[in-house]
């Protein structure tokens, strides 16, 4: 595809149209449209239930559920965002290139999500199938009751990594000095090496070394009642 | 849910319109909480053997303050807001309080210090903001609060910022839970409280500490052990401002910096308004942490 073939981007400014109109544009756009979005100041919602394969960027900081619901569109914030970044993602790609708040990716089913920077804590509580790469550090129970899915953390993570976690993979390059109940450390096979190439190279990192990562996992201790 | 704000300035231009600014914060947290609203600002400090106090009348209808500070014996009204006031009066605030408790049943001290003023009104923020010219103001800080009532009721003395000792005062998101048991004990040890409101015993409980001789820092970090419940705290003193969120921090919490203000809020959208937001340095503050400024500079 030749540069005279990609569609131009349309810039879409929250303080002129509004939060409504600006994500009713992106909700109702075609595969392939571009959009920026100029002026968000921090509103809540913003490119929130996308369901079609456009491109968005958001210039500045973000505030709660930014992306949320996202299907096959990718959306990059160049700023900060607030709570619940990408929540129940079902598809597609969100890049935070700033800190992410709490609860980041939380519940999402699929597609990746990437925040460059910091995310607080809760990141991927209770994830069903998603990917999240956090190039920062990690806030307190992130993983939390994580079911499916994979979560990379370049930093160090938070207390209570991992707490009741069910079958989500959790790699760690940095300190992971406080594992949550019923989460350990496992063995890092060849597969899981494998995988978490793709997903750094996948991640705009394919310079990071998977064997500087350790693997954290389910004991399965949690998963039946055991009576003392 | 409850909204709460802070800002500190660190330039003369950010003091001369820091009411404005705050009264911008307040209103776009207003969809956290319609039921009250409150600011604290600490803007003009009295001279030596004076004392500033916020007072609110509890009855209905507009106290006739000028006729209460002629009463009151050297003082002056600076600030008549029909159902609240700014008095400057002269001696300190027991004996103004004694003479209150006596002459005046209808009239609670919600605020007293050096530097202090009080603001707090049923509604939504606009409702105190506009009724009571806050943008007019200037001040070295302030704190704001729109409140969500969880757990007292909705009434004026109810809204926060709750202040319990001279010049301290503190606005909560969140719920308390051991706040019946630690107001009976700070009670005994001398803290005085006007309702049944969880937030105003930790404001109380900080004023105990700081009366023990403790720095606000150091305040705030005995509270980590001895309130249990969920909470984001900002907290002011005369020259001091602190934010804490409880080790779960469930209570949302932004903060921000440039070199002409220090700013905290429940959400960005708040320090959005600020001028220079888009480079300020943001964070969420981490769990468990004490952020404190002073006007001596920062000390986080």
């Amino acid at each position: 595809m030749s540069a005279l073939d990609t569609p131009p981007v349309t810039t879409l400014d929250l303080d002129e149209q509004g939060l409504r109109a600006v994500n009713r544009t992106l909700q109702e756009a075609p595969d392939g449209a571009r959009f920026a979005v100029t002026s968000p100041g921090g509103r809540h919602a913003i490119a929130a239930g996308l369901r079609s394969a456009i491109e968005v960027d958001v210039h500045g900081h973000a505030g709660y559920y930014c992306a949320g619901m996202n299907q096959a569109a990718t959306v990059r914030v160049h700023g900060n965002v607030g709570v619940g970044v990408a929540e129940n993602m079902m598809s597609g790609r969100v890049e935070v290139h700033g800190t992410a708040g709490q609860s980041a990716g939380a519940t999402a089913h699929g597609g990746l999500l990437v925040v460059e920077g910091d995310a607080a804590a809760r990141c991927g509580i209770s994830l069903k199938g998603a990917d999240i790469v956090v190039k920062g550090s990690v806030g307190h129970a992130t993983g939390f009751m994580a079911q499916v899915g994979r979560i990379v953390i370049f930093g160090d993570a938070g207390p209570a990594l991992g707490d009741s976690i069910y079958e989500t993979r959790i790699y760690v390059r940095g300190a992971a000095s406080d594992l949550g109940a019923d989460c350990v450390a496992k063995e890092m096979r060849d597969e899981h090496r494998a995988e978490l190439a793709a997903l750094l190279a996948a991640a705009g990192a394919p310079d990071a070394d998977p064997g500087d990562f350790r693997r954290y996992g389910s004991a399965r201790t949690l998963y039946h009642w055991q009576a003392p | 849910m409850c909204g709460i704000a802070g800002l500190f300035a660190r330039s003369p231009a950010v003091e001369r319109e820091l009411g404005a600014r705050l009264a911008d914060m307040l209103e776009q947290l207003a969809d956290r909480g319609p039921d009250s609203a409150g600011v604290a600002l600490y803007r003009d400090p009295v001279g030596p053997g004076a004392t500033k106090l916020s007072l609110l009348r509890s009855g209905p209808g507009a106290g006739d303050w000028a006729a209460l500070a002629g009463r009151l014996g050297g003082a002056t009204v600076l600030a008549d807001h029909g159902d609240h006031a700014i008095l400057r009066v002269d001696g300190d605030a027991a004996a103004a309080r004694a003479w209150l408790s006596e002459h005046a049943l209808d009239v609670s001290v919600i605020a007293a210090g050096t530097a202090i003023e009080l603001h707090k009104r049923t509604g939504r923020p606009n409702v105190l903001l506009d009724g009571c010219g806050i943008r007019a103001m200037s001040a070295t800080h302030g704190l704001g609060h729109t409140r969500m009532a969880t757990e007292s009721r909705v009434t004026t003395a109810g809204s926060h910022p709750f202040s319990t000792g001279e010049d301290l005062c503190l606005v909560h998101n969140g719920s308390l839970s051991n706040h019946n048991r630690l107001r009976r004990e700070l009670r005994r040890r001398g803290i005085r409280f006007a309702t049944d409101n969880d937030s105003e015993v930790a404001a109380g409980y900080l004023t105990w500490r700081l009366l023990e001789g403790d720095t606000l820092a150091q305040a705030l970090e005995a509270s980590l052990s001895d309130l249990d419940g969920f909470f984001t705290f900002a907290v002011a003193t005369r020259d001091g401002f602190a934010v804490l969120r409880d080790p779960i921090a469930c209570k949302p919490a932004v903060m921000a910096e440039t070199d002409a203000w220090v700013a905290m809020a429940s959400e960005y959208r708040a320090i959005a308004t600020l001028p220079g937001a888009e480079r300020a340095r943001v964070w969420e503050p981490e769990p468990a942490r004490v952020y404190s400024f002073d006007r001596q500079g920062v000390t986080a």
